[in-house]
């Protein structure tokens, strides 16, 4: 296999800010430099690393840092990272959008990007003119295009209104004769920007039925960039890791994406300390933990695993009562449920000394996303006193369970998805 | 054999371009996007609207008989002996195609970052689309001027072509050059500071009052004013000469400019797009940083 895409030391320099309040003076202080002095252009030196987060130290920002790695011949790389770190920006220099400002990039091969789907349509063509127009943005001839046309029209499933003006079509249906477009280039390489996050679940099926036909048929290189793990689970073989502007990790996809789910800061499903997490009256939290059952807390929890939750705490002095009750919130902080062992499973009544405690969330229950867990402690000598209630101490994400090629990708509504029993019986 | 295997990239992508590294084949390879453009210009130009491209005759129609009114008549300026509608729709449909050209070129950064910023494809190809579909516009436009020229053949009048109007096809050519010479600097140049596209605006106004439009160039002769002789000056205008050589090929007006004027503004033209071009291509790689 041979080198498809090399990126050498690509960077990129954004500028904060208002572009037009002093660019002038900015242009002619780095004219000045440049030129005159026959030095390096001053700006380049103080670009700030890009953290969205913190507040810069210099008007200029790297939004791509020294990014170096090859693509081998028919890879399928999936570019992920957090919103911001840098993909898009690296996506569009890929594209020839934008140019870098340091670094090369060689490719073999015509490179397709496909960013946006629809580009250059106009409302007042029909859709059949449209489909020319788009096709040859993209770089198709009309040759190739008048190929084509019975297939793309046929993929986009707008027969019937192919001859009517695109201002008559819906969203969706927009987007499909786009995507259908799109699907139907052909070039070495293939770029291609959050685009299947668009359309309704059958269109989505189609759409990544159609990439995996691309790039596994075909042998084509395949550069994507997505949110969505499970569809670039399914579609990568590789994957690539940016960061504020920095390529983290590169390697092997199912690595990545773990490395990915477990190296976001705002996922913390694991706490514990030299101090204790809390320290109240007696009662000290040592260690609190979701993993998956038997494994290690840095391994992926898919919907279809089997959930444990690990408490570990001490009691200076003994107590009773004493419990524990937990909440479950879903992503946007509602609470899905609450939970307690007390008075079920374990007795209320403590003595002193270190206690583990291990709840176990069955299978194929919570919805997969991210969770968070509210921690609660209390006695009750006379009235009932609260030792601990500590919001979102935890959270932890759950990973889709592995989906067949061209099955449905996109999350089922609700934080639970239970497998209940169905018996279905043929009456007549 | 392993050198060559080494070397064997299709695309480079780098920071910035050599200084003369254009690609014109790269263009060619798109013309089919090209003619697409243009098709959808003309399209999609007067969809739903009731006299459609009728406007494109009204509009010079509306021009020529304010100018008749408000030059000819109140100001007196004479027409070198040439009916008025004719003079003036003569100048007016050339200058037409020239302004329509160098506002619409002079905004493909600004008009078009949408689609430049989710697909490449060589950005002269812009531009260029530009310069061609107004030709259809402007041909419906000289058609109106055969028309009247025409009826006052008929009716009789001293208006009567001769053998310079042979130069018709270059003289567009050049119309069309200076417009996107000039328009493609401007564009270059009003993506990072959007004053310079006020300024323009303004400019291309006045441009056509230093242009021989309202009034024969022959007028100009031997005005001298603050010291410069006005004649002189008016010629360095590089679309006087086309438009002078046009109005005596197709009317007799005046007399002929000269070859020597007349290849002064096609040098113009030439490194005016090439000066063009150099800049254009500059300032497409980064453009959509600053637009």
């Amino acid at each position: 296999m041979s080198t498809a895409i090399e990126f050498n030391n690509i960077s990129k320099l954004y500028r904060l800010g208002l572009v037009s309040t002093g660019t002038l003076s900015h242009d002619l202080k780095r004219w000045w430099t440049m030129n005159i002095k026959g030095e390096e252009d001053p700006y380049l030196k103080i670009g700030s690393v890009n953290d969205r987060s913190k507040a810069a130290d210099s008007e200029y920002v790297w939004a791509l840092k020294d990014i170096d790695f090859k693509v081998e011949q028919g890879d399928v790389v999936g570019i992920i990272g957090k919103n911001g770190a840098g993909k898009s920006t690296l996506l569009k220099i890929l594209s020839k959008i934008t140019a870098p400002t340091t670094g090369t990039i060689k490719a073999k091969g015509r490179i397709g990007s496909l960013l946006e789907v629809g580009t250059g349509f106009h409302g007042e063509m029909t859709g059949r003119e449209n489909i020319y127009l788009n096709g040859a943005i993209l770089g198709m001839t009309k040759q190739e295009i008048a190929k084509k046309l019975d297939e793309i029209i046929d993929f986009s499933g707008c027969e019937l209104y192919i001859d009517t003006p695109v201002k008559r079509y819906s969203s969706g249906m927009t987007v499909r004769l786009g995507f259908a477009v799109a699907a139907f280039l052909d070039p070495e390489i293939l770029v291609v920007d959050e685009v299947l996050a668009v359309g309704d679940a059958e269109f989505q099926k189609k759409a990544i039925g159609k990439m995996q036909d691309v790039s596994r048929g075909e042998g084509r290189t395949v550069l994507f960039v997505s949110h969505n793990m499970t569809s670039v689970k399914a579609l990568c073989n590789r994957g690539v890791i940016l960061q504020n502007g920095m390529l983290i990790d590169d390697g092997e996809i199912d690595s990545i994406v773990t490395h990915y789910l477990r190296g976001d800061n705002e996922v913390d499903n694991y706490k514990a300390g030299n101090e204790p997490l809390v320290s109240k009256k007696g009662f000290e939290l040592l260690e609190i933990g979701v993993r998956k059952k038997g494994g290690n807390y840095i391994d992926v929890i898919r919907m279809d695993h089997e959930l444990e939750l690990v408490m570990r705490y001490r009691l200076t002095e003994a107590k009773d009562p004493f419990w524990i009750t937990l909440h479950m919130k879903n992503e946007q902080g509602n609470k899905i449920f609450s939970f307690t062992g007390s008075g079920r499973c374990y007795d209320r009544h403590h003595e002193a000394g270190d206690y583990q405690q291990i709840c176990t969330i069955p299978a194929n229950f919570l919805n997969w996303g991210s969770y968070a867990i509210d921690f609660m402690a209390f006695q009750q000598p006379n009235n009932i006193e609260v030792l601990a209630n500590e919001s979102d101490i935890i959270s932890f994400t759950i990973a889709n369970r592995q989906v067949a090629i061209g099955g449905y990708m996109g999350k089922e509504p609700g934080d639970v998805m239970p497998k209940f029993d169905f018996v279905e019986e043929k009456l007549k | 054999m392993k050198q060559t295997t080494e070397e064997n990239w299709t695309t480079v992508i780098k920071p910035r371009n050599k200084l003369f590294e254009v690609n014109l084949k790269e263009i060619w390879d798109y013309r089919d996007l090209l003619t697409l453009f243009i098709k959808r210009d003309i399209i999609t130009n007067y969809k739903q609207t009731i006299l459609g491209p009728l406007w494109w005759i009204i509009q010079p129609a509306m021009t020529v008989i304010m100018y008749m009114v408000v030059f000819g008549g109140i100001a007196g300026i004479p027409t070198d002996g040439i009916p008025q509608p004719l003079f003036y729709l003569a100048g007016t449909c050339m200058w037409q195609y020239f302004s329509d050209c160098l506002n619409k070129t002079s905004n493909t950064f600004v008009n078009n970052a949408g689609i430049f910023g989710k697909v490449y494809f060589p950005r002269l190809i812009m531009p260029i689309e530009n310069v061609i579909s107004n030709l259809v516009r402007f041909g419906i436009q000289i058609g109106l001027f055969v028309i009247v020229y025409i009826v006052y053949a008929i009716t009789g009048s001293n208006a009567c072509p001769n053998l310079y109007l042979l130069l018709f096809p270059l003289l567009v050519v050049m119309l069309a050059g200076l417009a996107l010479g000039f328009g493609i600097i401007i564009s270059s140049m009003t993506t990072k500071y959007r004053d310079l596209q006020i300024l323009f605006t303004y400019i291309v106004s006045l441009w056509m009052y230093a242009t021989p439009i309202v009034y024969p160039l022959s007028e100009v002769k031997g005005k001298v004013i603050a010291g410069l002789d006005l004649y002189t000056i008016m010629r360095i205008n590089p679309v006087t000469p086309v438009l002078e050589t046009f109005k005596y090929g197709a009317l007799g007006a005046g007399e002929f400019i000269g070859w020597g004027w007349l290849a002064y503004s096609f040098g113009f033209m030439l490194v005016l797009i090439a000066l063009g071009i150099l800049i254009f291509n500059k300032v497409q790689k980064n453009f959509m940083d600053t637009v």
